[in-house]
């Protein structure tokens, strides 16, 4: 049951994204082209996410436990580091360059193109290398 | 050029939300594509690959089944897309998290390092594609 409901969430998600058009690396980019072709659509994704998620996990957190878990898995960090802010520079560099994110990319799967399936090829070898670098630390 | 979709792009967002909200109400887990894919990537399987396989499933069956058009362009060539999906991957890691765990599901926490990843990453992006498309003219 936890499967089948997990893989109709991840419907859901996919189809947010396909239809708020960040499957297609060129229209986000284009949000961040203020100089030139803007398309705001992006900051409408977002705004759309945020406002449901927010009003959502108030709802939802004040449960004592999810449906199928005993408790609900938070992020235990709260503390500002390089780390986070050094990755998230990259981070925002490589989404720059191809417009390709993890949550429009694995969507874009389903286009059938070759250009997701490249970008997570290399993402997931990037998340292998930098896990990597850091258990070596 | 790429057409401002205000109103598809909201109930997209919404979409999105309520996806965000079910995975916590459900599984009670924070649904972000990186935290997901990782997991799968060093053998955590079951619901993260099913949350995977929707989301490929559901443009596959919107576009091949249901006949939908929907527009889609890379800018970037193929070596380009390779050094983005390298930096993207290393980033998400020491970052720990992207658009969608930090973006979505960490600010709608309010969690103040979402916040701070938040503006880092959208800042970084706008500053690489203004350098890209307005300094050295498109890759």
């Amino acid at each position: 049951m936890p499967v089948i409901a997990a893989a109709l969430i991840g419907m859901i998600f996919g189809s947010g994204i396909l239809l708020g058009g960040m499957a297609n690396p060129a229209k986000v980019l284009n949000f961040f082209d203020v100089a030139g072709n803007w398309d705001p659509s992006l900051l409408f994704v977002m705004g759309g996410a945020l406002a449901v998620g927010f009003i959502g996990y108030r709802l939802v957190l004040r449960r004592p436990r999810p449906v199928f878990d005993t408790r609900f898995h938070l992020p235990a960090k709260s503390t500002i580091d390089t780390s986070l802010i050094g990755g998230s520079i990259l981070f925002g560099i490589g989404w720059g360059i191809a417009g390709f994110c993890p949550g429009g990319a694995i969507p874009g799967l389903g286009l059938l193109r070759p250009e997701p399936l490249l970008f997570l090829a290399a993402m997931s070898a990037g998340i292998l290398i930098a896990r990597r670098i850091r258990g070596a630390r | 050029m790429t057409e401002f979709t205000p109103w598809a792009s909201l109930a997209g967002g919404a979409l999105i939300g309520l996806a965000v909200v079910l995975l916590m109400a459900l599984h009670g887990r924070i649904a972000g594509m990186t935290g997901v894919l990782t997991g799968v990537l060093t053998g955590e399987r079951g619901w993260r690959l099913a949350f995977l396989a929707g989301a490929v499933l559901a443009p596959l069956l919107i576009t091949r089944v249901l006949g939908a058009e929907v527009p889609f362009a890379s800018p970037a060539g193929w070596p380009w897309i390779l050094v983005s999906g390298l930096l993207v991957g290393i980033g998400v890691t020491f970052g720990g998290g992207c658009t969608s765990g930090h973006g979505i599901c960490g600010n709608a926490r309010l969690s103040k390092r979402s916040i701070l990843a938040t503006i880092c990453f959208m800042l970084s992006a706008g500053v690489t594609v203004y350098g890209i498309r307005h300094l050295i003219g498109g890759l």
